[in-house]
C-alpha cells in the first residue's frame, strides 16, 4: 500500500518537473519590453535604475529590452502610458500589462509581478 | 440691490462665475489657493467645478485646467454640453487643458519608496500649456483607491497643494462626503483655506439642493445653507445674504386696477413695491382681483409676472375674458407673463430659484404669485414662510409689488392664512363667501394696510361681465 503511493508521487513530481521545465524553456524563448519612468536623477532614481537593472542582469540576461525615461523631458509620456507615480516600471510585453512603482527595493515582488522564475 | 460689501483686505478673490456663488462669498474664491468642495454623490461637485473652469474662461479669461480620476474627458465634455459649455471648443482654443487620471489598483505593484512626481509633472505640463490661472482635481481621493500606501499618499497630497500654492493656481479639489468626517479621506486636512459644502437631500419626496461655505479662511462670507440649483444654465446658488430689512420705500401708489378698491385704500391703491395678501375660500374671486391688478399694471405701461401655481396661461386668460379682463392683449404686447407649473414639480428651493431668475429677467413691476397655499404640497409651514420671506424681502429689495393669493380652507377661521405669513404683508385683503336670503353673496374687506388710512367697511363684491364692481355693504 504504502509502496504504491510513493511509486504515485514519484510518477506526479515528474510530470510537475516535467511542465517546470517546459515553461522555464518558454519562459527564456519570451522577449521582456520594460519601461522605466523617473522623475530626475532623485536618489531614489538611481536606486531604481540599479535595482531593475540588476534584477534583468540576473534573470533575464540577453532576453529584455530596458529603456529608462526621464519624464521630466517628456512629460506627454506621462499622460499617454498613465504615469502617476516615480519611478514607475511598465511591463509593456509580454502581456498582460503590469506596472511597478517605487524603488524597486523589492525583488520578490518584482520577479512575481514579471512571471519570471528566480534563478536556482 | 442694496447690499453690505465687506472686503477683508489681504484676500484677493477669484470670481467663480457662478451664478449667486460669488455674492455668497464676496467676490469668489480666495486666489491662488486650494478650495475644498466636498458633498455626496450626485450632489454636482463636478458641475460646480466645471462650471468654475469654464465660466472663468468665458467670462474672466482665465485658462484652466481639468484633472479628472472619475470620468475621462470625452465624457466630461459630453455631460457639460447640454448645459451651454462647449468644452471641446476650449480645448481646441487651448484655453483648456483636460487629463483623465485612470489608476487601475490590480496593474499596479508597489516596490519600495516612490513620490507622486509623475502626477505633479503632468500638472504642469498642462498648466504650462494653457496658462492656467484655475485648476480643478476631480475627485482626487480616488488615489487612495489606486495606491496602498497611505502614508506616502498623504505625504504628497501635502506637497501638491503646497506646489499648487506656490504655483499661484486658484484650485478647487473635489472630495466625496465621508461617514464620520466632510470628505472620506480626510482632504479637508490639506485644503484649509475654503471649504464649500454640496447637499443634495429628498424631502417629502422632492429634491433639494442646498450649498453651504463651511469655512473661509480671512474672509468674510455667508454661513447659511443656500438653496441651489441645477438648471439648463448650469448651477446657480441663491443668495439670501443680500436681502434683508434695509429696503428703501417709497410713497408712490398704484391702482389696484379696481376703481372701489382704490377708493378703499384713500382712493389710491397700493403702495408701490408692497406686499399684498387676498386671502379668501375657494370661489370668492381672489384670481379675479389679481387679474384685475395685473391688467392695471400693463394699462400703465409695466411689466407685470404672474405666477400660477393652479391653471394654465390659457385657461386665466379665457376666464377673465368672462369677466371683462382681456389679458391676451397685454401678454401679445409682452408685458404680462405666465410662468406657470404645478408645485410639486420641484423643491421649494428650486421653485424660489426658478422666481428669481424669471424675475430678474422679465424685470417686472409687479409680480402675482397664485396661490402661495398650493404650495403647501411640497413643503412645511415653516419652509414655505421661510420662502415666501425671501420671495418677499426680495422683491421688497427690488421696488417690486407683489400680490399673493391664499386659499383659505372652508373649516378654518378666515383670518387665519394658511402659509402663516400675513405678518410679511403690507396689505391683507379677506374676501369670503356668505348666505343672505338664500343667495351667495361675496363679501370683500381690508384687515390692513400698513400705513395708509384704509377704510373699514365690509363690500359687496360682484364679478360681472364688466368687470369687478364693489357695492356698499349689503348687510
Amino acid at each position: 500500500m504504502e509502496k504504491k503511493m510513493d511509486e504515485n508521487n514519484r510518477r506526479m513530481s515528474s510530470i510537475e518537473r516535467d511542465l517546470i521545465k517546459k515553461s522555464k524553456e518558454a519562459d527564456k524563448s519570451k522577449q521582456f519590453v520594460l519601461r522605466l519612468y523617473i522623475a530626475g536623477m532623485t536618489a531614489q532614481s538611481s536606486k531604481a535604475i540599479k535595482n531593475i537593472t540588476q534584477i534583468c542582469e540576473d534573470n533575464l540576461k540577453g532576453r529584455y529590452d530596458l529603456q529608462i525615461i526621464d519624464i521630466y523631458q517628456q512629460p506627454a509620456l506621462a499622460k499617454g502610458e498613465q504615469i502617476i507615480a516615480a519611478p514607475t516600471l511598465i511591463k509593456k510585453l509580454p502581456l498582460p500589462l503590469r506596472k511597478f512603482i517605487g524603488n524597486m527595493a523589492n525583488k520578490e515582488k518584482i520577479l512575481v509581478g514579471l512571471d519570471i522564475q528566480p534563478k536556482d | 440691490m442694496a447690499k453690505q460689501k465687506r472686503k477683508l483686505k489681504g484676500i484677493e478673490k477669484c470670481p467663480t462665475g457662478v451664478k449667486g456663488l460669488d455674492e455668497i462669498t464676496e467676490g469668489g474664491l480666495p486666489r491662488g489657493r486650494p478650495t475644498l468642495v466636498c458633498g455626496s454623490a450626485g450632489c454636482g461637485k463636478t458641475l460646480l467645478a466645471m462650471e468654475f473652469v469654464v465660466r472663468g474662461i468665458q467670462q474672466y479669461n482665465e485658462p484652466g485646467v481639468f484633472m479628472a480620476f472619475e470620468e475621462n474627458a470625452d465624457e466630461l465634455a459630453t455631460n457639460v454640453e447640454s448645459l451651454d459649455m462647449d468644452v471641446r471648443q476650449l480645448v481646441k482654443k487651448n484655453k483648456m487643458a483636460i487629463d483623465y487620471v485612470h489608476i487601475e489598483r490590480s496593474e499596479i505593484e508597489e516596490t519600495g519608496e516612490y513620490n507622486l512626481e509623475g502626477l505633479f509633472i503632468r500638472l504642469e505640463s498642462m498648466i504650462d500649456q494653457v496658462k492656467a490661472k484655475r485648476v480643478v482635481l476631480d475627485t482626487i481621493e480616488a488615489l487612495f483607491a489606486g495606491l496602498p500606501n497611505e502614508a506616502i499618499l498623504r505625504a504628497e497630497l501635502r506637497r501638491l497643494f503646497r506646489w499648487l500654492k506656490s504655483k499661484g493656481v486658484t484650485a478647487i479639489v473635489t472630495g466625496e462626503k465621508g461617514e464620520k468626517s466632510l470628505t472620506r479621506h480626510g482632504l479637508e486636512e490639506y485644503v484649509s483655506d475654503c471649504v464649500i459644502y454640496l447637499d443634495h437631500r429628498i424631502i417629502n419626496q422632492v429634491a433639494t439642493r442646498r450649498l453651504r461655505i463651511i469655512k473661509y479662511r480671512g474672509s468674510h462670507h455667508g454661513t447659511n445653507e443656500y438653496p441651489t440649483m441645477i438648471d439648463e444654465t448650469g448651477l446657480s446658488v441663491l443668495p439670501i445674504s443680500s436681502l434683508g430689512l434695509d429696503y428703501s420705500v417709497t410713497n408712490e401708489r398704484i391702482s389696484t386696477g379696481i376703481d372701489e378698491l382704490d377708493a378703499m385704500m384713500e382712493g389710491k391703491g397700493f403702495f408701490r413695491g408692497s406686499s399684498i395678501l387676498l386671502s379668501g375660500t375657494a370661489g370668492t374671486g381672489k384670481s379675479s382681483i389679481a387679474a384685475a391688478f395685473a391688467s392695471s399694471t400693463c394699462r400703465n405701461g409695466e411689466k407685470c409676472l404672474y405666477f400660477s401655481f393652479e391653471e394654465s396661461p390659457n385657461q386665466i386668460i379665457r376666464n377673465m375674458s368672462s369677466i371683462g379682463i382681456d389679458l391676451n392683449k397685454w401678454v401679445k404686447k409682452g408685458l404680462l407673463k405666465y410662468h406657470s407649473s404645478r408645485p410639486t414639480l420641484m423643491g421649494l428651493e428650486a421653485h424660489l430659484v426658478k422666481i428669481h431668475q424669471k424675475i430678474e429677467d422679465f424685470k417686472p413691476t409687479s409680480v402675482i404669485i397664485d396661490p402661495i397655499t398650493n404650495l403647501t404640497s411640497i413643503g412645511g409651514q415653516a419652509e414655505i414662510k421661510s420662502m415666501l420671506t425671501r420671495v418677499v424681502d426680495y422683491i421688497k429689495t427690488n421696488k417690486i409689488t407683489g400680490l399673493f393669493t391664499s386659499l383659505t380652507e372652508a373649516a378654518s377661521a378666515s383670518e387665519q392664512s394658511e402659509a402663516g405669513i400675513s405678518s410679511l404683508m403690507d396689505t391683507w385683503i379677506l374676501l369670503r363667501n356668505t348666505e343672505v336670503n338664500g343667495d351667495r353673496v361675496r363679501l370683500l374687506y381690508i384687515l390692513k394696510s400698513r400705513g395708509m388710512a384704509h377704510s373699514s367697511k365690509v363690500r359687496h363684491f360682484m364679478l360681472t361681465n364688466k368687470g369687478i364692481k364693489l357695492l356698499e355693504a349689503a348687510e
